[in-house]
């Protein structure tokens, strides 16, 4: 590694400078360079500890990461409590976080995120409006919770507040994201499904499943309580007391009418409901939707008028990178954006910040299958080369736009978070 | 005892020994026992006690001295009716784990003649704990499912018309599982006490002319009683803190006290959940107490 740094001055094309180890990392990155350099001399090979909930769990990146630019990622995952914890209490574990936007809003203000300059980055201009203005197209409606806009901008290094608009200091750096909605199994239900009220049809007693994880149930339920005109929320990522016991209200009487056959909590329970047929519409992942679809049996991710719930997560800076390992960290982002883990994201269903560069690395069939919402032309294959859908599918809910630009509410912390678990459990023990 | 004692060598020899005094003796001996037992028994408790009493947020706990981790746990009506629906099940699965075992330790001890078969039965009893208690389990998803083979067998033989609903994720299904993980944890301890009965007291019973029904209520019963506390023991402390069969079987339906806190602790609220932890530990040893004084273990072993 050492012998090739020495040849890495000047002239070089993206792709070699990708190649080239860590030591070239603080050259690549820009304007840090000139104080980086000796420093990453001293410190190489290059290692960042990478925690959190999303893409840590993904082997291949490391291992892409390493072969690209040198880097060593180790990474963690944990569930998304668990994240949060880690963030604020263990700051020194960890130089990258990989955590979701609501998580973000809640740790942020402790201080052990810094913020990274937009200059330093390299695809910023290529990242989707959605997380900049919260609006994917010009009209979009922007989505009630913790939308990522809001919370992805600081006024200054030092600010525990978030900025109101865009400005030069990015909090995180978009990475993967997705809209949610309701799996049914098209050939149990037996008629259109349209709206997340349908889930509390009476046809549909005892055959139906939400999620128990609170932050995102209660989200769930806030859809299916507003879609049956129950109650109108000012903002269902950020509840009252009222509003919080209204809906859990409801969902206790649902649960005693016995509306509801199973709460799941983990993603190979909601596959193996929906597989087995014990539900036949449910809260679900998309990932699992695909994994029900892969063992044969008939199941839709169905799009419904109300829109998506959705989520998304970044990577941010642990507040002690300086020097030699801010830069790495600078340049493990930019690679990050620069396509190769776009095209990855996007073809396992999610969805990538910085489109354009992911769309390099896939054919023009996945681009339009995944993306466009076109029927695919020849197999849709899994990133791991396993026949995801057949020839001619088109993706549930259609494209990109159709899906991102349908959001209703973001995943989000409420400020009456304590009092909501509290009401949640008593749900669940009823 | 016999001593041997060589000239001029013994003498000098036990001058220079240690002499402990006689407690100090006692208390040597009983020393690693309690240091083990302090270090890995009383010392997380205590820490279980201590945080119990502490504050909390999202991300971090803060040493304090405030009760509402109790009021909180104690006030609310979900708790009740959680260690109601727990002590449900602890009682469900004893009465019922106490049948079977009773019936099968029985049927071992005193029906299976020769030695060899009794370990070779006793044996096949335990072969089910050779796989992991989860797989045990998960297994009866499959079987009690709406599409599980008890109800296509059903509907397919024409008994019903519809696939039953409550087979799975329901009370029934938590019981059931339960009854099938922890009725060895009966069937050992009576065998075993079964097994330390003198045959001449039930053959005495015969001669002075007691039924067979006698036999069994007078003799063995009242002489199988401290292995039906050790089982007993061991059943209800196991339901008390399971959470993972109610969870899995329940399908998330039904609470228990341990998947209470685990929810706690799942959302980084140990203080709430040590809370928990101290009550349900006190119920347990009442329970456990309760036991004690209707069959003194220690008596009949």
């Amino acid at each position: 590694m050492t012998t090739e740094t020495k040849t890495t001055k000047g002239g070089l094309t993206r792709r070699k400078l990708l190649k080239t180890a860590s030591a070239a990392v603080g050259l690549a990155a820009g304007s840090g360079a000139i104080t980086g350099f000796p420093t990453i001399w001293a410190q190489n090979p290059i290692t960042l500890r990478q925690f959190g909930t999303g893409v840590s769990n993904i082997n291949a990146i490391a291992e892409k990461c390493k072969e690209d630019l040198g880097i060593t990622l180790e990474m963690t995952a944990t569930d998304s409590d668990a994240a949060a914890q880690r963030a604020v209490t263990q700051p020194n574990s960890y130089d990258i976080a990989d955590i979701e936007y609501w998580i973000l809003k809640k740790v942020y203000p402790t201080g052990v995120i810094q913020p990274m300059e937009t200059a330093k980055l390299k695809y910023y201009d290529k990242v989707v409006p959605l997380f900049k203005t919260g609006k994917l197209l010009p009209d979009s409606v922007i989505a009630q919770g913790t939308a990522p806009h809001t919370v992805g901008y600081v006024e200054s290094k030092d600010a525990k507040t978030f900025a109101a608009g865009e400005t030069e200091l990015f909090t995180m750096m978009p990475t993967i994201y997705n809209a949610d909605t309701l799996g049914i199994r098209p050939d149990l239900v037996g008629r259109e499904i349209t709206t997340w009220a349908d889930i509390m049809d009476p046809a549909f007693k005892g055959k139906t499943s939400i999620l128990n994880i609170p932050s995102i149930g209660i989200m769930d339920a806030a859809m299916i309580m507003e879609a049956m005109g129950n109650i109108t929320y000012a903002d269902k990522g950020n509840m009252t007391k009222e509003e919080i016991d209204k809906t859990i209200d409801f969902l206790i009487k649902a649960k005693q009418d016995g509306q509801f056959r199973a709460f799941w909590k983990s993603f190979d329970e909601s596959v193996n409901l929906m597989a087995s047929g014990e539900v036949v519409i449910q809260s679900m992942w998309s990932p699992a939707v695909a994994a029900v679809r892969s063992k044969g049996i008939a199941c839709k991710y169905q799009p419904l008028k109300e829109g998506y719930r959705s989520w998304g997560g970044g990577l941010g800076l642990a507040s002690h990178l300086s020097g030699a390992q801010l830069d790495a960290a600078y340049e493990y982002i930019n690679w990050y954006t620069s396509g190769w883990v776009g095209g990855y994201l996007n073809r396992q269903g999610y969805y990538s910040a910085a489109m354009d560069t992911a769309k390099e690395f896939m054919t023009a069939d996945e681009w339009g299958y995944w993306i466009e919402g076109k029927p695919a032309a020849g197999d849709i294959l899994s990133p791991e080369g396993k026949v995801m859908e057949k020839a001619g599918a088109v993706r549930d809910g259609g494209s990109f736009e159709e899906r991102m630009g349908k959001v209703a509410c973001w995943n989000s912390v409420m400020d009456e978070d304590r009092y909501m678990v509290r009401r949640w459990n008593e749900f669940i023990a009823a | 005892m016999v001593e041997v004692r060589l000239l001029g060598v013994g003498e000098p020899k036990q001058k220079r020994e240690l002499r402990l005094p006689g407690w100090l003796t006692s208390y040597l001996q009983a020393t690693p026992l309690a240091l083990v037992l302090g270090a890995f028994l009383l010392l997380p408790i205590l820490m279980i006690v201590t945080v119990s009493f502490w504050d909390y947020d999202f991300a971090q706990m803060y040493p304090d001295f405030v009760t509402f981790n109790y009021t909180e746990t104690l006030g609310s009506w979900v708790t009740w009716k959680t260690y109601l629906n727990t002590l449900k099940y602890a009682f469900l699965v004893w009465a019922i784990t106490l049948f079977i075992g009773f019936w099968v330790a029985y049927f071992l001890a005193f029906h299976i003649r020769t030695a060899a078969m009794q370990s070779v039965l006793f044996l096949i009893c335990t072969v089910p704990f050779l796989t992991s208690n989860i797989i045990r389990m998960i297994s009866w998803i499959p079987v009690l499912g709406r599409n599980g083979l008890v109800n296509s067998a059903l509907v397919g033989s024409g008994v019903v018309s519809q696939p039953i609903e409550w087979l799975l994720y329901s009370d029934f299904a938590v019981a059931l599982a339960m009854v099938h993980l922890y009725t060895l944890f009966m069937v050992t301890p009576i065998f075993n006490t079964m097994m330390r009965i003198d045959r001449s007291l039930v053959e005495a019973a015969r001669d002075a002319g007691a039924s067979g029904w006698q036999i069994l209520t007078n003799v063995i019963i009242p002489l199988s009683k401290p292995g039906m506390a050790i089982g007993t023991i061991f059943v209800v402390t196991l339901v008390m803190a399971d959470f993972s069969t109610v969870q899995v079987m329940s399908g998330g339906q039904s609470a228990s006290v341990a998947l209470m806190m685990k929810n706690q602790m799942s959302l980084l609220q140990y203080p709430a959940a040590a809370a928990n932890a101290v009550v349900l530990l006190i119920i347990v040893l009442l329970m456990v107490s309760a036991i004690l004084r209707v069959v003194d273990i220690r008596k009949e072993l």
